[in-house]
């Protein structure tokens, strides 16, 4: 949940939320062109969870509560991801920007979003703890650098209080409590905000809310896939029987080599 | 030209997923003929700094600044930047973990470097430096080259077998010019859970699903997870229903684990919960029910009732602690 304090200052805070599309999660995933690509013939895609459920809806409720005036979208893809991006908007936000570039290197989408960011300067950027595809976790880490701001992440819980944010955060174990001045990169989770279902009325608005494309600035990635690779078929269960736990430990033991 | 790792430690030791971290930098530095020059952010011990020679670690640059006992993403940056610098490093190696997260990108960025994020090979320098990491969730791997000059590499723990040796690193101080900005966030409070094992690091791990009906039936399961010193999880809709904190929620939206064993009682096991724990290398399925997809992914199944499975495997590991102390 996010605080009502801002509310007292007049709302003034630009918030960027960034936005990747991703498999729907029950895809299964097929190889093709000799292993070097994913068949994504027949994929629905959707808004990354952690960006849609959190970062975005954390971004709503601090608009509604006062404390935030404007909130943009932000996504690096072609024109392929735009309906995604209307989905999102179905949720709210004031406009969306596409930065026309396809990347899979985290460098090149950071930079691509930095650079967008320098020219609006946002109070705010949140971003998902990481993206269900490619697992890195690490573009807002990156752009946070990148802007040479604070960047929290893994983050439970936003509050701002004027100029400051008070986020709670996972670490190993537990939960701990920072501060720091705006503007700040935030990748969120579970506990930031409740997920929401969009409305019809957010959906017939979606269509009318601005989606812009921009040029990308000219990066280069530094990584690149090679190659993909399914994980190997389990080689067969062995069943033990409910009442003979002693050799299941024993299986452990001797088999598995765990206890 | 030394290989780079940056160390983690807590309560005045090294954490044993970093000593995993030295002996893979140790490895990259004997393929390429260099040496480890191991990070030690904040206050540490001499002699647990030296220890890290038995990992390979050539020396020790070491920062001891109290403030850095904490986490400052910006100021562990300014540290790397400095001894990568110092060092003229071109690879510099971090853990897949909260931390490691916070910091390994930021460094990337500042030097325009490739990142690896969550490594689970060894580069193979055959073919440029390509290193394997898991995507969608783990149902699919990719096999990733850095082509920039200077590599990040952050490594999923518990993958990579220690080794101990002997030896005994040197210790340098290392200088750093720090600014404000690099302190600019401040740390108000931390709650450590008593006596809770860190999900992400466990190796070993019970897990729940909605099969155990409800909040009041998770004390057999924490009977059995500390009976065997394991971390404790559950399946979405558990969390979701507030039976159990959130943080223990593993799956495609939750947490990723990857223990020596998993353990999952009552859980149906769909394709969003397997994607946060099949990187475990032993699984454990107990669940009435024989069609459950989960016992696809499984190497032991039991097929009976949880409430009446689990305080027999407790019982019966009870025993077993007994007889191999
Ligand atoms: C976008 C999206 C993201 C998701 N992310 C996640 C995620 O991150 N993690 C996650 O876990 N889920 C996630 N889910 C939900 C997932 O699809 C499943 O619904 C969920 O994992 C089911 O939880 P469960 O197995 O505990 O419950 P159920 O599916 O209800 O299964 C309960 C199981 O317990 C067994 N059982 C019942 N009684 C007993 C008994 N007495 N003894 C033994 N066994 C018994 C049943 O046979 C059954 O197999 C996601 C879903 C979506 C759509
Ligand atoms: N292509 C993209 N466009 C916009 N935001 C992105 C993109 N990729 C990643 N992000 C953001 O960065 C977070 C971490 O992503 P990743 O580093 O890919 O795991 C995601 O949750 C998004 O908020």
């Amino acid at each position: 949940m996010v605080s009502l304090f801002g509310r007292f200052r007049g709302g003034y805070m630009k918030i960027l939320v960034c936005i990747s599309q991703v498999p729907d999660t029950s895809t299964k995933i097929v190889l093709k062109d000799d292993n070097t690509a994913i068949n994504n013939q027949g994929t629905t895609y959707i808004v990354n969870p952690y960006d849609e459920w959190y970062a975005l809806v954390c971004a709503l409720e601090l608009k509604e509560s006062g404390t935030a005036s404007d909130i943009h979208l932000i996504t690096v893809g072609k024109a392929d991801v735009e309906p995604v991006i209307r989905k999102a908007l179905a949720l709210g936000g004031d406009e969306a920007i596409r930065i026309d570039a396809d990347s899979n290197d985290p460098f090149q989408t950071a930079t691509y979003i930095a650079e967008y960011a320098k020219s609006v300067s946002y109070d705010l950027i949140l971003c998902g703890k990481e993206s269900i595809d490619y697992n890195n976790g690490a573009v807002g880490a990156m752009l946070a650098g990148l802007l040479d701001i604070d960047y929290i992440g893994f983050a439970t819980d936003i509050q701002i209080n004027g100029s400051s944010v008070i986020v709670k955060r996972e670490i190993e174990g537990g939960e701990e409590t920072d501060a720091c001045s705006l503007p700040v990169v935030i990748a969120c989770q579970k506990g930031v905000a409740e997920a929401r279902i969009p409305n019809m009325r957010g959906i017939m608005a979606a269509r009318t809310r601005p989606l812009k494309a921009v040029t990308p600035v000219a990066v280069d990635p530094v990584t690149e896939i090679l190659a993909y690779e399914l994980p190997p078929a389990k080689a067969g269960i062995k069943l033990i029987e409910a009442d003979n736990m002693d050799e299941l430990v024993a299986l452990l033991h001797t088999e598995a080599k765990v206890l | 030209m030394s290989v780079i790792v940056l160390v983690e430690h807590t309560e005045g030791s090294i954490k044993k997923k970093s000593l995993e971290a030295v002996q893979y930098a140790t490895s990259i530095a004997q393929k390429t003929g260099t040496t480890v020059s191991a990070i030690v952010l904040g206050t540490l011990p001499n002699d647990e700094m030296e220890n890290l020679g038995q990992y390979g670690a050539h020396k020790v640059l070491n920062v001891p600044d109290a403030r850095l006992n904490e986490l400052h993403p910006r100021a562990y940056t300014t540290a790397l930047l400095t001894a990568a610098q110092q060092e003229a490093s071109k690879i510099i190696i971090m853990l897949h973990d909260i931390n490691g997260r916070a910091v390994a990108p930021r460094v990337a960025g500042k030097l325009k470097a490739g990142l690896v994020a969550g490594a689970l090979s060894y580069p193979d320098l055959d073919k440029g430096f390509v290193i394997k990491k898991a995507v969608f969730s783990g149902k699919a791997f990719a096999h990733v080259n850095i082509t920039s000059d200077v590599k990040v590499i952050t490594l999923i723990p518990n993958t990579f077998q220690l080794n101990k040796g002997e030896g005994k690193a040197s210790i340098e101080k290392l200088d750093v010019n720090f600014s404000d900005n690099d302190f600019g966030i401040t740390v108000k409070e931390v709650n450590k859970i008593k006596g809770e094992i860190p999900l992400a690091d466990a190796q070993l791990v019970v897990s729940g699903g909605r099969g155990l009906k409800g909040p009041e039936n998770w004390g057999i399961l924490e009977d059995l997870a500390k009976e065997l010193g394991a971390a404790t999880a559950c399946s979405r809709p558990v969390a979701d229903a507030h039976w159990r904190p959130h943080h223990e929620h593993v799956g495609q939206t939750g947490g990723t684990v990857r223990p020596d064993l998993y353990i999952a009682v009552g859980i149906s096991g769909a394709i969003q919960h397997l994607a946060g724990v099949n990187g475990s290398k032993n699984i454990v399925v107990i669940n009435k029910d024989p069609e459950a997809p989960f016992f696809k992914a499984a190497n032991y199944g039991v097929v009976g009732d949880a409430l009446e499975v689990l305080p027999k495997l407790t019982e019966a590991v009870k025993k077993f602690r007994q007889n191999h102390k």
